[in-house]
């Protein structure tokens, strides 16, 4: 493996350039350069392993047992990575990707507040998942975080909340998370969990495949984990972080009933959903999958996108987890080699057989955990009008639904024109999905048919002199001084 | 806030100061999880209504721990690796541009 | 074309009237103001080019009705302290304003819905037909009667003015702009490729490109765009990008507004233009008063689409 500190230590060009090194990025770098192609992996984190393996090589977690076996998982696919030639850039931001006038791509990277464009024959985004936003009152106190937040800080730097903690949502994430917070010697004084009831009733047609599935025993292993210590509360229809300048307590609505839990930390979680940003930007096709109820990009049997050349492998092509990423990545590389004529169809067929074999059995009883753990209305569509939206530019849901009905906005790209939502630095990814849902609501229709943002580059900041350094061209010139 | 864990591995420490106060943390930490780690939750001002905000993702997704880093604003805490001697400072609302050159 | 000089004045005039008339219905302050503005030259071809584009101009007008002064870089400088070294000089326009156009474009919605305007969006007209003395337009949607028809449909007019006896020969120019996270205020006056925004944000651009329907942000121009505006103010260069976007101006063949009526069909309008934000006062209290007494002024004749097909003079 060649390690990239500098961003002029980088080739130009590549066969292929991989974004995010989480379990999908990496099985699809290793696999494309253990078959001799030249390979950059770009990731925006210090250390390889995503979120899922976050600082796998490097985590001050001595104890194995804290952060369960599935966690050390990651470190083979690190060192399989490591004996190979591909080129790795940690802290390394992708913010462009477009095609070039060769057939092939056109990348824009940002390393150590440089920038720079290098050319890739093929594509494959893996840029995994972010929480699904779980927008309450008050969820941008200081003290309220994402799960996956305390799950990184532990991680990453062996840290667990301090003080009284609350964890709140559902699913599997929520329960490991729990767990692992426990087995840290956190305090949690509660666990309020908002599985809906009535989604047992969707969920039970698919629960044949999950009991055949390696869920199962996973499952039932962290639900145990967790429920045996921690006070679990159950059928939680209502939540609100209370607080002036930081959180102070929950306001929890359970049956009808009303109380709050004083708490100095308010950990949320509801699920995780595909990371389109760079996607969506590059213009890939993507749709609603009404399953996992959020915006997912398009892909075929080999992830390939709608756009001939750029792929997506793992999480961020749908919610499959850690297991089924790093088969997906392997899958999709084989076909980017193939593309570039160094496989056969055949070769890749036989090669691709194996992982495409593991691949259906880790996704096996995985639909049954998307429609049990799916949130309930009143928290993809918040009720409450104070419940900030768009926490970069603070539209509430109030707005959002008075300029959905008022002004007949119905779509969330008029509605950014109108309240400035999604313009903010994050650009939609912590208001996209529930602005879609508002307007959806407002008007009867899916959120399907309400659409999504449309993004642009660059999908992550870039500094203006960065940007102003880069090579022109003389249309450009042509087009801009007249 | 946060603590490190009871049986975390030992490693060596760095110092920095946030808003001119000294503090250390663990070497490998990013500078999100530094401040967490020092009992700071919010570390800064929004450029709208001027509310306190604290890191909340921690991947680098939602903008919320953004800070000045050795004087230049507006910064992911959550991605940026804590360096000895940093100079960590609230981002108060709207970012202060570095001074024209010229 | 002089009719536009002084057609585009007497909207910057009345510009304080729109903006008091939105404010008072709908609460929305659009952040009008009318401080003068400034166009930055970064050599001295490109200043000599706009001092003889000035010139041009007055050459067809007073200069009492249409004020400039040509300023050096010192000069330049005096006003606007933040300019780089590499400005060489600029054209300053006293009568230039600026306003937030997002809020404007909301606070006219919210007038229109105030004032009772039935607004049905997602409706795409396949047909427009004469009957009874007025009008039926039909599309997936259904139809709708109606006795006087305005097209305001931008790039769409050219598909639906000929089917009221009208032209409206337009055609997408591509422009593309930079959007930078919000910075403390320092740019009061409006330029013609950058404009800080009342909520801070620094708004960089102005390309043009003819390239059909294509909206894809292109990453050369971005480049291009940057490295001037960070010319021009050096105090940009460290800000963070937050955004790009690129979008169609509605262009006609020489780049003017066409407000026209038709002849054979009375009762149906086509207005367009490329400068919507500027000449949204005389849209809302000259153009839009005109359409409802049944005829357009004598003054905008000049605007018809019949100066598009009087051959040209050899």
């Amino acid at each position: 493996m060649i390690a990239i500190n500098a961003i002029d230590q980088l080739a130009e060009p590549y066969d292929i350039a991989i974004v995010g090194a989480g379990p999908a990025g990496l099985a699809a770098a290793a696999r494309a350069a253990e078959l001799g192609l030249s390979v950059l992996l770009a990731d925006e984190n210090p250390a390889p392993g995503g979120q899922i393996y976050r600082a796998v090589t490097t985590t001050p977690v001595a104890k194995r047992d804290v952060l369960g076996e599935d966690y050390w998982k990651g470190g083979a696919l690190v060192e399989r990575l490591t004996k190979t030639t591909a080129s790795y850039a940690p802290g390394c931001t992708v913010w462009s990707v477009a095609p070039d006038e060769e057939g092939g791509f056109e990348l824009g990277l940002s390393l150590g507040g440089r920038a720079r464009l290098i050319s890739a024959g093929q594509i494959i985004l893996a840029t995994g998942a972010q929480e699904r936003p779980f927008p309450i009152p008050g969820w941008t106190l200081p003290g309220v975080m994402t799960a996956g937040a305390a799950q990184i800080a532990l991680k990453s730097s062996g840290l667990v909340p301090s003080g009284r903690t609350v964890i709140a949502g559902c699913g599997p994430l929520l329960y490991l998370l729990a767990g692992q917070l426990a087995a840290a010697g956190a305090d949690i004084v509660a666990v309020l969990d908002t599985t809906p009831r009535r989604n047992w009733l969707s969920a039970l047609p698919a629960l044949p495949d999950f009991l055949r599935s390696p869920y199962l025993a996973k499952g039932l292993k962290l639900m145990a984990a967790a429920r045996g210590k921690l006070s679990f509360r159950t059928g939680v229809t209502a939540l609100a972080a209370q607080g002036a300048d930081k959180v102070t307590g929950v306001t929890v609505t359970r049956g009808g009933k009303t109380e709050t839990i004083a708490c100095d930390a308010l950990l949320l979680h509801h699920g995780v959903i595909p990371g389109i940003n760079l996607s969506n930007a590059a213009g890939c096709a993507q749709h609603f999958d009404t399953v996992q109820h959020c915006w997912t990009p398009t892909v075929d049997d080999w992830f390939a996108s709608s756009i001939p050349g750029i792929a997506i492998a793992g999480d961020g092509a749908g919610i499959g987890g850690a297991e089924s990423a790093a088969l997906r990545g392997e899958i999709a590389a084989l076909d980017a080699v193939r593309r570039l004529g160094h496989l056969t169809e055949g070769q890749r067929d036989s090669h691709a057989a194996p992982a495409r074999a593991e691949l259906a059995r880790s996704l096996r009883g995985r639909r049954f955990l998307d429609l049990l753990y799916r949130p309930a209305e009143t928290f993809l569509a918040p009720p409450a009008n104070e419940t900030i939206i768009c926490r970069c530019e603070e539209v509430t849901a109030g707005q959002i639904r008075d300029t959905a009905s008022r002004l007949g906005v119905t779509g969330p790209n008029q509605m950014k024109a109108f309240l400035r939502c999604g313009m903010g630095p994050c650009q939609g990814r912590l208001c996209g999905p529930t602005v879609v849902e508002l307007i959806a609501q407002v008007h009867g229709v899916s959120p399907a048919d309400t659409g999504y943002y449309r993004l642009r580059p660059p999908v992550k900041p870039i500094t203006l002199a960065e940007l102003a350094a880069l090579p022109p061209s003389e249309a450009a010139v042509k087009a801009v001084v007249r | 806030m946060f603590r490190p864990i009871a049986d975390i591995k030992p490693g060596p420490s760095l110092g920095f100061t946030f808003d001119g106060s000294p503090m250390t943390a663990r070497a490998g930490d990013t500078v999100a999880a530094a401040l967490l780690a020092n009992g700071i939750q919010a570390c800064r001002q929004t450029p709208v209504s001027g509310a306190a905000r604290g890191p909340y993702c921690m991947m680098g997704v939602c903008f919320d721990c953004l800070v000045v880093i050795d004087g230049v604003g507006n910064r992911q805490g959550c991605l940026v690796p804590l360096r000895e001697g940093m100079r960590i400072e609230t981002q108060a609302g709207r970012r202060h541009p570095d001074g024209g050159q010229s | 074309m002089p009719d536009y000089a002084s057609w585009s004045r007497r909207s910057a005039e009345q510009w304080h009237q729109l903006a008091g008339v939105l404010n008072e219905e709908t609460g929305i302050d659009v952040a009008h103001s009318q401080p003068g503005g400034f166009m930055l030259c970064l050599s001295e071809t490109e200043l000599e080019q706009r001092r003889h584009t000035m010139q041009r101009l007055h050459n067809q007008m007073s200069l009492a009705e249409f004020p400039y002064e040509i300023l050096d870089h010192d000069e330049t400088k005096r006003r606007l302290p933040d300019i780089g070294k590499d400005v060489v000089g600029s054209v300053y326009s006293p009568l230039d304003g600026h306003v937030n156009s997002l809020k404007l474009f909301r606070a006219l919605r919210d007038a229109t819905q105030r004032r009772g305007v039935d607004y049905r969006p997602n409706c795409t007209v396949d047909s427009i037909t004469t009957q009874d003395g007025g009008f039926r337009l039909r599309g997936a949607f259904g139809e709708i009667a109606a006795g006087k028809v305005v097209l305001a449909a931008g790039l769409g007019n050219a598909r639906l003015a000929p089917m009221v006896g009208l032209d409206a020969p337009v055609k997408p120019s591509k422009g593309q702009v930079i959007v930078t996270e919000k910075t403390d205020a320092f740019l009061h006056n409006p330029m013609v490729t950058i404009r800080q925004t009342d909520e801070g944000g620094v708004m960089i651009g102005d390309s043009q490109e003819d390239r059909g329907f294509d909206t894809v942000v292109r990453q050369p121009i971005l480049s291009v765009m940057a490295e001037r505006a960070v010319r021009m103010f050096p105090r940009l260069a460290g800000l963070n990008v937050v955004r790009s976007w690129s979008a169609l101006r509605v262009m006609s063949p020489d780049g003017f507004p066409i407000y026209d009526q038709s002849l054979s069909h009375p009762g149906a309008f086509v207005v367009t233009c490329h400068s919507g934000v500027t000449l949204a006062a005389n849209h809302v209290l000259t153009l839009a008063p005109a359409i409802l007494s049944g005829a357009l002024p004598e003054t905008l004749a000049a605007f018809s689409a019949r100066r598009f097909h009087v051959p040209a003079h050899s």
